[in-house]
C-alpha cells in the first residue's frame, strides 16, 4: 500500500473526529433531536476514498476511540474502551462496513454523475448498512424487540438524510475543485 | 477534559492493560447471562467501589454516565409501552455496570500501553498490506491531523463571520474540504520527499 494511501486513510480518520466535535444541531422538525456531523464522515471516508481504504479509516477511528487517545473522541465527547460495551456498539461495527459499501457502490456507479452516485452511496453505506448492523446491536444490548429498536433509532434517519445530501455536495464540490481527491474514481 | 486517562498511580493503574481488557470482556459475557437484580445490584456497587478505590476524582469519573442518561430513559419509556417495563430496569442495571466497567479501563491505562495490548486484533490488517509500523504512522497522522483540522475550520469560519456576520454554515464545508484535502497531500508529498515511511527511522 502507498504512502500516499496512508496520508489518505489517516486524514479521513482525523476528520471523522474532528466532525465528532462539531456541536450538534437540534433539528426543530423531528421533536428536536440532536444531529451530530460524526456519520457525515463515515459516508464521506467512503465516497470519496473507496471501498477498503474507507473501512481502514474508519478502522483506524474506532481504534484511536477505543485506546481513548487526545481530539479522537465520538460524537458527544464519549471515548476509551467504554463506547464499544454502549448500546450503541451496532451501529460503531456498521460504520466501517457502512463506508465500504459507500465506497463499492460509488466504484461501480462511475459513470454516473459525482453528485448523484455519490448521494446514492452515501444513502446505501451511510444509513441502509449502518441501520442494518446497528437496530440489532441496539436490540441485542437492551432486550428490546427489533421493532422496538427500530422505532427508537429511526428518530436520527432525518437527519441522516441531511448528511448524505452534503456529502453529495462536497463530492461534487471536490470533484470540481480538486477532482485527483474522489479516490473512489481515480 | 482532552483525554480520559486519569493520570494517578493506584493498584488498576498497575494492572496490565491485556488483563484489565480480560476481565471486563468476561465480565461482559457474564453479565449478558444474568438477569438477577440482586447480582446487578451487587455488580454496581462493586463498579462504584472500584471507582472510589481511585480517590476523589475517581468518583468524579462516574459522571460519564450521564452521556448514556437519555438513551436509558427512551430504552425504559420502549420497554415501558412492550409492557416489560421490570426487564428494561435489569437491560439499565446491565449497561451501566458493563459501561462502567469498560470504561474504568480507559481511565487507568495510558493510551501506549493499551496500544500493545490491542495490537493483536489488528494482525488481519495484514492481509491488506498493513504492517505493523505503518499502522503505528498511521496513528500518529491521525494524532496530528485531528487538531489541525479543527484549526483550519476555525480559520474558514472566522473569515466567514467576518465576511457575513453569521457564524456558521453549512457552506463552509466543502471549502473546508478542499483545503483540508490539499494539506493531506501536501503531507503525503513530504513524507515522499523524505524517502516514505520506510525510510522513517524507528
Amino acid at each position: 500500500m502507498a504512502d500516499r494511501s496512508l496520508v489518505h486513510i489517516a486524514f479521513y480518520a482525523a476528520l471523522i473526529a474532528a466532525l465528532g466535535l462539531v456541536p450538534p444541531v437540534a433539528i426543530p422538525w423531528v421533536a428536536g433531536v440532536p444531529i451530530t456531523a460524526q456519520s457525515l464522515g463515515v459516508m464521506l471516508a467512503g465516497v470519496m476514498l473507496g471501498p477498503v481504504r474507507g473501512a481502514l479509516a474508519v478502522l483506524l477511528f474506532l481504534f484511536l476511540v477505543g485506546i481513548g487517545a487526545p481530539y479522537i473522541v465520538l460524537a458527544g465527547g464519549r471515548s476509551g474502551m467504554g463506547v464499544f460495551a454502549s448500546p450503541s456498539v451496532g451501529f460503531l461495527i456498521g460504520f466501517p462496513v457502512g463506508a465500504f459499501v459507500a465506497g463499492w457502490v460509488m466504484q461501480s456507479t462511475k459513470d454516473m454523475n459525482v453528485l448523484v452516485s455519490s448521494a446514492i452511496a452515501a444513502a446505501i453505506g451511510g444509513i441502509l448498512v449502518v441501520y442494518a448492523l446497528g437496530i440489532p446491536g441496539v436490540a441485542m444490548m437492551t432486550d428490546l424487540s427489533l421493532a422496538a429498536a427500530a422505532v427508537g433509532s429511526a428518530v436520527y434517519i432525518p437527519g441522516d438524510l441531511i448528511k448524505v445530501a452534503i456529502t453529495a455536495i462536497i463530492a461534487q464540490t471536490v470533484a470540481r475543485g480538486l477532482p485527483s481527491a474522489i479516490l473512489s474514481r481515480s | 477534559m482532552i483525554s480520559i486517562y486519569l493520570d494517578k498511580e493506584s493498584w488498576l493503574h498497575r494492572l496490565p492493560a491485556g488483563v484489565k481488557l480480560l476481565v471486563v470482556a468476561v465480565v461482559s459475557i457474564v453479565l449478558f447471562q444474568l438477569d438477577s437484580v440482586w447480582v446487578f445490584l451487587g455488580g454496581l456497587a462493586g463498579v462504584f467501589a472500584l471507582y472510589a478505590s481511585l480517590g476523589k476524582d475517581g468518583l468524579a469519573r462516574l459522571s460519564v454516565i450521564r452521556g448514556l442518561l437519555m438513551f436509558f430513559g427512551i430504552v425504559l419509556v420502549l420497554h415501558w409501552l412492550s409492557g416489560t417495563f421490570f426487564e428494561g430496569i435489569v437491560v439499565v442495571m446491565r449497561l451501566t455496570i458493563l459501561f462502567l466497567a469498560a470504561n474504568l479501563i480507559s481511565i487507568t491505562t495510558r493510551m501506549d500501553d493499551m496500544m500493545e495490548a490491542l495490537m493483536p486484533l489488528f494482525k488481519p490488517l495484514q492481509w491488506f498490506g498493513v504492517q505493523p509500523r505503518r499502522f503505528a504512522l498511521g496513528v500518529t497522522l491521525v494524532l496530528r491531523f485531528a487538531p489541525h483540522l479543527m484549526q483550519i475550520f476555525a480559520i474558514l469560519r472566522e473569515a466567514y463571520q467576518a465576511r457575513t456576520g453569521s457564524r456558521n454554515s453549512w457552506r463552509l464545508l466543502a471549502p473546508f474540504a478542499i483545503h483540508a484535502l490539499r494539506m493531506s497531500d501536501n503531507v503525503a508529498e513530504a513524507l515522499k520527499a523524505r524517502g516514505g515511511s520506510a525510510g522513517l527511522s524507528r
